[in-house]
Formats: structure tokens, C-alpha cells, sequence
């Protein structure tokens, strides 16, 4: 959203109004949990989150114990909102730390330094309840020993979540450039491995397990709205370039808007609704989705719920990946192992039938 | 339809155009054609007689074409001159052969920037071979490195043919385009023939037009062919009332009626092209010609390989696909087989491997199926110790060693022109090719060398290598020699323990253990990662020659993946999935369709 001004009231009105379009989809619902992400709405005015919150729940039934996150940056003029948003109803703060080490900051293109994040943690955890920070991995030039001793500072940090991703050298980036060009010296398949082998074993030993691939928490204190996608559960989305999947009349749907903020902002004005893209999912996408998301968590997925949703499981790809230790069956869970989840891609495809 | 207007036969002239691979005949056919007002200006475009999809996009002439022409010559007379135009490449020698045989006079093409080429000189004795008047035309003179005078001395050096009277011209600017067809009509012969004689034609060609049905066309020797008269094929014994009688203009026109010394088509309510043979002649049904003409040998196909549909389920759409493929090109046969890792396919023999190219892109491109080919074969003799023989096409039904006695192979002449330069790495990609030198000669800074060489080491990727050791200037020429026993054994490929058939070759005793080796390589580069490591091994019998493996997937797994990703995520995974379905599956290995033959690809250095 545009901050600021005659502009952020406009965004504001375009918000409500797209909840209003949600609302009517939905009809009337549960909200379990709040994400305020993508962008910096963290440089959102208080009032501004104030005034959608009390929209959400206006239109909803906003749970009393709601999780209600909202992603920042670790920079002082980020943190300086920290106090009111808190007050406005935020219970939760994502930052998005991504290295301990200055250099890598500045490789990754961030504007903040090291020093500058853990103060802007320190603030956060005197307002929040619930604090986590994402770190990148897996970097230029990272090897298994730089990351332990980073990871394990991070930890020391007090945390009780964390989010740790592997560098993923997008097409079409600076980064890809340089790789291509073999003037990055990212670690290859094998090292990543060993990085990722390493992450599991220190964050289980600090009793921060994952919980999802990438995604470590004490027990209870994991994302509640995250895990809600990774167990396709309903979400709404609102605002530019938002996705969501609601079950509507019975059935899964996929809902996308535009990307854009202005033309997402003038749709909405002029129709009600910023969606460029509205249809059901078929029964095939709807089962892929939910084999490609439920099988990132360690709990797995429930194969009563898989059947329900009327999906199957290749059942000679299933007794392949199972003699090759890849998945374990449990109580009638499924669940990718540890040797599968490095892997996970790989084990999917032979999963989907 | 006008009854035909006989012309005299000294008004006749029918030639070939025949030159190297690019070397312009058709640009040339295209000027003359132009010039004699074939086509108007609006239906004219480059090589217009190559009118494939495949020849066009290729810019090569696969199919022969015959144009009948107009040309008032400078002497007053209007002359009807056919024109042949022939494909350069040796796959299709077999078009220019029989083209060649309906004519008097060739046109000999040779680019005036790159000389004589190897399948220059194989024409060229063609021609000659047929008792023709060949008139030399050095083309391309427009372009800066041409050098007439050296390339018109070069003919008499190397061919031994008189070129003084060779004209210069450029087939893409027209000029000296006028003096090829005042030469066409004043320096070669016309056409001898009996009028009154019985119908004696030669069966040219024959093809298959969606609207006519078959098309055969033929040059008439004796007597008249006219509509509605009943002929016979004599070879064939087959007889057919004459539905339709016409000649290429080059678009069809209909005379009813060709005389002697024409060339023309007639159309029968013939089902398939292999109804009719190519060299039959043609001749009245009750009044038929005292003797046949001599004709000439059938093409037969030299190369073999397995075509399988990648989905199994397209086996027969594939079938039916072939059958209408062979309805307009009998030099291509199939007969069903069976493989252990592939499922059920054809057998498929080409001319060489261009044909095999071409026909294989024509299944996937205009039926629409994925196919699996794989390796290359050619045909060996093996002499059973009970005294049997038997012809083998297919490497996965080698008989059991013990019961053979001895095998043979086909070996080839092949002729090379190569500039001095390059002259050592040719000679010495022939000899790891198992070659034996017969000849070398020089024509100023180009050597020629004749070599003997197995037909299987030339087989799949000899061309390409030649191509490449020579930075693309020596010229290549071959005809089959022969059959010569050899110590040959088959190699069989062992994908994660498991035999692939698909995969095996017949192969020299001494080249096994490289070819085994290279070939294990080339496979570990181009089997994906599995989740289990994979070891791949070359084999002679039961034992193990050449191994590699391939090492399990180690890292696989996205970082970030949340609501609004899941969408790209599932396309990713259903392009994942429609990948694996390109792929054959061997126990639990899948191969990518396209390993069968980039695995015989072996870099040599
Ligand atoms: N500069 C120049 N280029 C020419 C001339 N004649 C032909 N070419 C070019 O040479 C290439 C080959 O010409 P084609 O007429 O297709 O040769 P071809 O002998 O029929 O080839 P195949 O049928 O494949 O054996 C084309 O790119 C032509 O444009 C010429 O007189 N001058
Ligand atoms: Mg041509």
C-alpha cells in the first residue's frame, strides 16, 4: 500500500471495500488468524491497520484468541510503530533479519545492518508476545562452520520462531546473473545439504524443531496462519497481487488479484473488487495442492482428509518412496522422513498420481 | 482440354539438373523456369520446386521434380524442354539414379566459390554412366570468393571432363541464365523414339497426391499414352485403365496425351505407391512392346533403427502414421517389433540417416507422436553353425554367440574431398573408423581419398564428424562395396542391473570397451538424478566392460513456499509430471526419451 496521506485513505477505503467483496464469498465465518505481509506494512499507519482490523471484524467473527502477524524490517523507523501497533491489536511480528553478518546484508541488498536488527528485535519483543525472524542460508561463500556459529547467535537471540530459507538463486535476478556468469559461489546441491542437515540438527538440539521445511518453533509457538496453508485450510486475500483459496458454495476455489497497487486500487473502486482471476479449482489441483503443501509440515498429512477430498496416492510411487525410506505411514498419516524432506520435490512427484 | 499439339522430337530436350549438396540447382531451375514464363511473379518464390514443408524448412531438395518448359530459342523455334531438378544429398542418390535415366543431358552444377564436391563427382559418372551430354555450369559467380577459371580447370582435373564450354553464371541474379538455355537446346541431343512403335514408357517415379491418389510419372520411350487407354506395368503384371494424362508446368496440367520423348504423368486408380515399381515400363495392355526396358535396382533401405511411441497407447495411430507415410515413399519399410524395455514398435529401414531423420520428424510433426529411436543399425549376415543364415536388423536378436559360425558386416567406398588442411583428420577419423585407404589423390590444394569402411561405423554419426574434423569443407560420397565377415559382438547396456534392449549394438570386438565406456558416460550425463543412486554398465555376454553411476539426488526441496506461491508450485509439479511422461520407464529408472540416441552421440577428439 502507498503510505501516507490522502493516498493511504484511499488504499484504505479500496481495503475495506475488497473486504466487503470478501465477506459476501465467504458468508459468515471464524477468523482464526491475521497476516499483515508482503511489502513493508509495517510503515503502514496504526490507524490504518487499526481501521482493517475492526473491518475484519466487522465482517467476520474475529476469534478472541486471534493471531494476528504483521512482517517488518528490522530498522529503527520500523520499530518506532512497534508500540501502537501493538495497540491497534498486532500480536505477532515476523522481522525480516536475514543474515547476522553485515557483508551479507549487504549482498542481499538490505538496508539494515546487523547491529541495527537486534535492536529492532529488542523493541519488538518488549511489545510482542510472539516475535520471529527470518535468516537466509545457504549464502555466497557460507560454509557449514559460518553458518553454525550464525545460527547459534541467532538462537541466543531468545526467539521461539524462526525461519530459516535456503538461498534460492531466482531467474531473472542480479543474483542469477552473477551465478551464471560463475561469480557467485553458492554452494552446490551437496553442500546445501549439509547446511540444511546442520540447521536440523542445531535448532532440534535448541528444542526449535521444524516444523515445516523451512519454519522452526518451540512447541505452540508456531505460525497459526501460516500452517493453515501448509494444511489447506480457507484463506482470504486481500489487497494487490494477494491469492487466496476459499471454499465457496462447496467448492475450492482459487482467487487471485492484480498485482499492481494503482490498477488494483482502481478496480476495486470501479467494481468492488481487485480479482483478476476467480475459478474453481478441479478436484486434480485441489489434491495436488494439498500433497504439495500438508507434505512440508513434520506432522504430515491426514490420509482420512486426502480420501475426503476425494484424492489418491500413486500407489506405486507410494511403495517405492516407502521401501526407499522416503515416507513413513503412521496412524494413518503420512509423513516425509527426514532423508525424504531434502528431497521433497523429488518425493511429491512420485506421490501425485 | 486441348487435344496435344505433337511437338517433333528435334524440338525436344530433356535434362537433369545434378550438382553437390547447395550448389544452386534448384535456384537454377527456378531462373529457368522464370525465364520461360513457368510461373507468373506472384507464384514465383525461391526453390519453388521444393515444396515439402521439410524441404523448405530444411532449404533442401529431397523429392526430384519434373517441369516441363516453353523456350523460344534464338533460332526462331519454340522448343519443349523437361527439367529435372535432383536433390544433392547421397541419401537420395537413388532420386538423381533414376532421374537420370529419363533424360539425354544433364546440367552439371558446381559452385564456382567451392568446386567439385564429392557428390559432384558421384553424379557426374551417373551421367555419364547413362550416356549423357553434360553441359558444366560454374554458379554463383556473383559472389566474391568465386573463382570460375580455377573451378572450370578443377573440373578437368578432377572429373577429366571437357569444360571449355562451361558457362558462367549466377543462378541468383539470372545471370548468364540465357546461355544455359541456348545451350540446353544446341549442345544436347533430342530424344530418339519410335511414334509408331507399340507404348513404351519408363516408370519414373510415382508418389501419392491427396487429391489424385498415385501419380506416376514416366518418360515415354515409343509410341503415344493416352486417357481412357488400358495399360500394363510390365514388371508388376498389373494392368490399369488411364484415368488421367498430364504434365508439371510446373503446376499440373492436364494434355491427355504424351508422345514420345515426353515426360509426363498418368494418374489409374492405383492404391499405393508400392503398386508400383520404380524402372517398370509401361506399355499398351494389348499391344504391348516386344521387350522391357532394362529399368534399374530398387532402393533398398540401408540403415535400421526402432520406432516406439513414447505413450504406449499410440502404437497403432503410429502404425496407421507409417502406413500413410509408405504410401508416398516405398523406399522406407517397417515391420512390427517388440522390445523387452520399449513395448511395442516398428522396425524401420531408410535410405541412410537423413531419410531416417526426416522420416522420424515427419511421424512426430504431422501425426502428432512422441516417438523413442533407437540406435542405428544396418543389416548383418550371420552364418549359423547348423548352416543356416540369417539377416539380422536388429541388434536385440543377436542369436546366442556359440551358435554362430561367423558374421558379416556391409562395407562401403567412400569417396572424400577434403582441402589439404584438414587432409590428416579426416585420414585419421577413417582409420579409427576402421577404414582401409584405397586411393589418395590431389587436385591442386584438394585431396580426394577413397576409403573402405564398415557401413555400422558410418552409419550414425560418421557425417557429422566428418563435418566437424574438417570445419565443415570436406565432401562425402558412398555406395555399398559388399558383405566381409568381421569379429563383431553385441554389446548389451545395463541400466541399475537391468538390461535396456533398446540400447544394445552390434559392435567390433576391439572398439567394445571405448564404445562401452563412452557410451556409459554420455547415459550418466543424460539420465537425471533419481532418488537412488544408478549404476549403469556396458557388457559383453555376461561380462562387465565400461560402468558408471549415477549419484542419487542429494538436495531437492523449495525454501519458501506459502498461500500465494502454491499456485506456480502445482504448475511446476504438473510440468514435472508431464516431463516424467516423456520419459521410459526401466524398473525403477526413468530414461528421457531423447537418451536412446544422444547416447551413441560420442565426442571423439
Ligand atoms: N550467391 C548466390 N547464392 C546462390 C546462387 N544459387 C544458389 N544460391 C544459394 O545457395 C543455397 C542453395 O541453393 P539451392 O538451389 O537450394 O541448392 P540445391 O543444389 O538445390 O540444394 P539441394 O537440393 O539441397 O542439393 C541457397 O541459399 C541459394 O540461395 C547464386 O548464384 N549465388
Ligand atoms: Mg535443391
Amino acid at each position: 500500500m502507498r503510505h501516507g496521506g490522502i493516498d493511504e485513505e484511499r488504499f484504505l477505503a479500496a481495503y475495506r471495500t475488497e473486504l466487503d467483496h470478501m465477506a459476501a464469498l465467504t458468508g459468515p465465518r471464524k477468523v482464526a488468524s491475521v497476516f499483515f505481509g508482503g511489502g513493508t506494512p509495517s510503515l503502514m499507519a496504526p490507524a490504518t491497520v487499526a481501521a482493517i482490523l475492526d473491518q475484519i471484524a466487522t465482517n467476520w467473527r474475529l476469534a478472541g484468541d486471534a493471531e494476528i502477524t504483521l512482517e517488518a524490517n528490522p530498522t529503527s523507523v520500523e520499530a518506532a510503530n512497534f508500540a501502537q501497533l501493538r495497540q491497534v491489536g498486532v500480536n505477532r511480528v515476523s522481522l525480516g533479519v536475514q543474515a547476522l553478518d553485515d557483508a551479507a546484508l549487504k549482498a542481499l541488498g538490505r538496508q539494515h545492518s546487523a547491529a541495527e536488527a537486534k535492536a529492532a528485535l529488542g523493541v519488538a519483543r518488549d511489545h510482542f508476545e510472539r516475535v520471529s525472524i527470518d535468516l537466509i542460508y545457504a549464502r555466497p561463500y557460507q560454509n557449514v562452520r559460518r553458518w553454525q556459529r550464525e545460527l547459534e547467535a541467532a538462537l541466543e537471540l531468545g526467539v521461539d520462531h524462526l525461519s530459516l530459507y535456503q538461498l534460492t538463486i531466482e531467474p531473472n535476478t542480479p543474483f542469477a546473473a552473477l551465478n551464471a556468469a560463475g561469480k557467485l559461489l553458492v554452494p552446490d546441491s551437496e553442500s546445501a545439504a549439509e547446511l540444511f542437515e546442520a540447521t536440523q540438527a542445531i535448532t532440534e538440539q535448541a528444542g526449535l524443531a521444524a516444523y515445516e521445511i523451512s519454519n522452526h518453533a518451540r512447541p505452540g509457538e508456531e505460525c497459526r496462519h501460516n500452517l493453515l496453508y501448509w494444511r489447506s485450510g480457507d484463506y482470504a486475500g486481500v489487497g494487490p497481487g494477494a491469492h487466496a483459496r476459499l471454499t465457496i458454495e462447496g467448492v475450492r476455489t482459487h482467487l487471485a488479484t492484480l498485482r499492481p497497487p494503482e490498477a488494483w486500487r482502481d478496480q476495486v473502486e470501479a467494481e468492488g473488487h481487485g480479482l483478476e482471476d476467480q475459478h474453481a479449482l478441479a478436484s486434480s489441483e485441489h489434491v495436488s495442492e494439498f500433497l504439495l503443501m500438508g507434505l512440508r509440515l513434520a506432522e504430515g498429512i491426514d490420509l482420512q482428509r486426502l480420501a475426503a477430498i476425494g484424492g489418491e496416492i500413486d500407489a506405486e510411487g507410494l511403495a517405492m518412496m516407502r521401501a526407499q525410506g522416503m515416507v513413513e505411514i503412521d496412524e494413518g498419516w503420512l509423513r516425509v522422513s527426514d532423508q525424504g524432506r531434502l528431497v521433497l520435490n523429488a518425493v511429491i512427484a512420485e506421490l501425485v498420481a | 482440354m486441348a487435344e496435344p499439339k505433337t511437338v517433333p522430337l528435334a524440338l525436344i530436350r530433356n535434362f537433369s539438373i545434378i550438382a553437390h549438396i547447395d550448389h544452386g540447382k534448384s535456384t537454377l531451375a527456378d531462373r529457368l523456369i522464370q525465364t520461360c514464363g513457368g510461373l507468373s511473379a506472384r507464384e514465383m518464390r525461391e526453390q519453388v520446386l521444393d515444396s515439402m514443408e521439410l524441404e523448405r524448412e530444411r532449404g533442401i531438395t529431397i523429392k526430384a521434380q519434373t517441369v516441363r518448359l516453353d523456350y523460344t530459342a534464338k533460332d526462331g523455334q519454340t522448343y519443349r524442354l523437361n527439367l529435372i531438378d535432383t536433390p544433392g544429398h547421397v541419401d537420395f542418390a537413388y532420386e538423381v539414379n533414376r532421374s537420370l535415366a529419363a533424360c539425354e543431358g544433364s546440367l552439371l552444377v558446381v559452385d564456382a566459390s567451392q568446386g567439385v564436391e564429392a557428390q559432384t563427382l558421384a553424379n557426374v559418372y551417373q551421367a555419364l554412366d547413362n550416356d549423357h551430354e553434360v553441359i558444366p555450369v560454374l554458379n554463383k559467380v556473383d559472389l566474391p570468393a568465386a573463382e570460375p577459371e580455377r573451378i572450370q580447370q578443377q573440373i578437368e582435373d578432377v572429373i577429366g571432363l571437357d569444360a571449355s564450354g562451361a558457362l558462367p553464371i549466377s543462378a541468383k541474379t539470372g545471370e548468364g541464365v540465357a546461355d544455359v538455355l541456348e545451350a540446353i537446346v544446341t549442345r544436347l541431343p533430342a530424344p530418339k523414339g519410335d511414334e509408331a512403335a507399340p507404348l513404351k514408357a519408363l516408370l519414373v517415379d510415382s508418389w501419392y497426391d491427396a487429391y489424385l491418389g498415385v501419380i506416376v510419372l514416366v518418360r515415354i520411350i515409343d509410341g503415344h499414352l493416352k486417357k481412357g487407354q488400358k495399360v500394363k506395368l510390365m514388371a508388376s503384371g498389373t494392368s490399369h485403365l488411364i484415368e488421367r494424362v498430364g504434365v508439371f508446368r510446373p503446376k499440373q496440367e492436364m494434355t491427355g496425351h504424351l508422345g514420345p520423348g515426353e515426360i509426363g504423368f498418368f494418374t489409374a486408380a492405383i492404391k499405393q505407391v508400392a503398386d508400383t515399381r520404380v524402372g517398370d515400363t509401361v506399355t499398351d495392355d494389348k499391344a504391348p512392346c516386344a521387350a522391357p526396358l532394362p529399368g534399374f535396382k530398387e532402393a533398398q533401405p540401408v540403415v535400421f533403427c526402432g520406432l516406439f511411441p513414447v505413450d504406449a497407447a499410440e502404437f497403432e495411430d503410429l502404425r496407421e502414421a507409417m502406413a500413410r507415410l509408405r504410401l508416398n515413399d516405398a523406399s522406407f519399410s517397417f515391420e512390427m517389433e517388440t522390445s523387452a524395455a520399449l513395448g511395442f514398435g516398428f522396425r524401420c529401414g531408410f535410405l541412410g540417416l537423413l531419410h531416417l531423420e526426416i522420416i522420424r520428424e515427419r511421424l512426430e510433426r504431422e501425426f502428432d507422436i512422441d516417438l523413442i529411436t533407437t540406435a542405428p543399425s544396418v543389416i548383418y549376415k550371420i552364418h549359423m553353425t547348423d548352416g543356416a543364415e540369417i539377416e539380422l536388423h536388429n541388434p536385440a536378436d543377436m542369436p546366442d554367440p556359440v551358435k554362430i559360425e561367423r558374421i558379416e558386416e556391409p562395407w562401403i567406398e567412400a569417396t572424400i574431398l577434403v582441402p589439404d588442411e584438414h587432409l590428416g583428420a579426416v585420414l585419421k577419423l577413417c582409420e579409427d573408423r576402421r577404414g582401409r585407404q584405397q586411393t589418395l589423390t590431389y587436385a591442386g590444394t584438394r585431396a580426394m581419398v577413397v576409403y573402405e569402411l564398415p557401413l555400422n561405423e558410418v552409419v550414425f554419426d560418421f557425417y557429422d564428424r566428418l563435418k566437424s574434423v574438417s570445419r565443415g569443407y570436406a565432401s562425402f560420397d558412398y555406395h555399398i562395396v559388399g558383405y566381409e565377415p568381421g569379429p563383431l559382438v553385441k554389446m548389451s547396456l545395463l541400466v541399475n542391473a537391468e538390461p535396456v534392449d533398446a540400447l544394445s549394438i552390434i559392435v567390433h570386438r576391439d572398439r567394445a570397451e571405448a564404445r562401452g565406456r563412452a557410451m556409459c558416460e554420455r547415459l550418466k550425463d543424460l539420465i537425471p538424478r533419481h532418488l537412488f543412486k544408478i549404476p549403469i554398465q556396458a557388457a559383453l555376454g555376461g561380462k562387465v566392460i565400461a560402468r558408471e553411476t549415477i549419484a542419487a539426488l542429494r538436495k531437492d526441496v523449495t525454501a519458501k513456499c506459502y498461500g500465494g506461491d502454491v499456485t506456480r508450485k502445482r504448475k511446476l509439479l504438473d510440468k514435472q509430471k508431464a516431463g516424467k511422461k516423456r520419459m521410459r520407464q526401466f524398473g525403477q529408472v526413468e530414461i528421457p526419451q531423447a537418451a536412446f540416441i544422444a547416447a551413441l552421440k560420442i565426442e571423439e577428439n
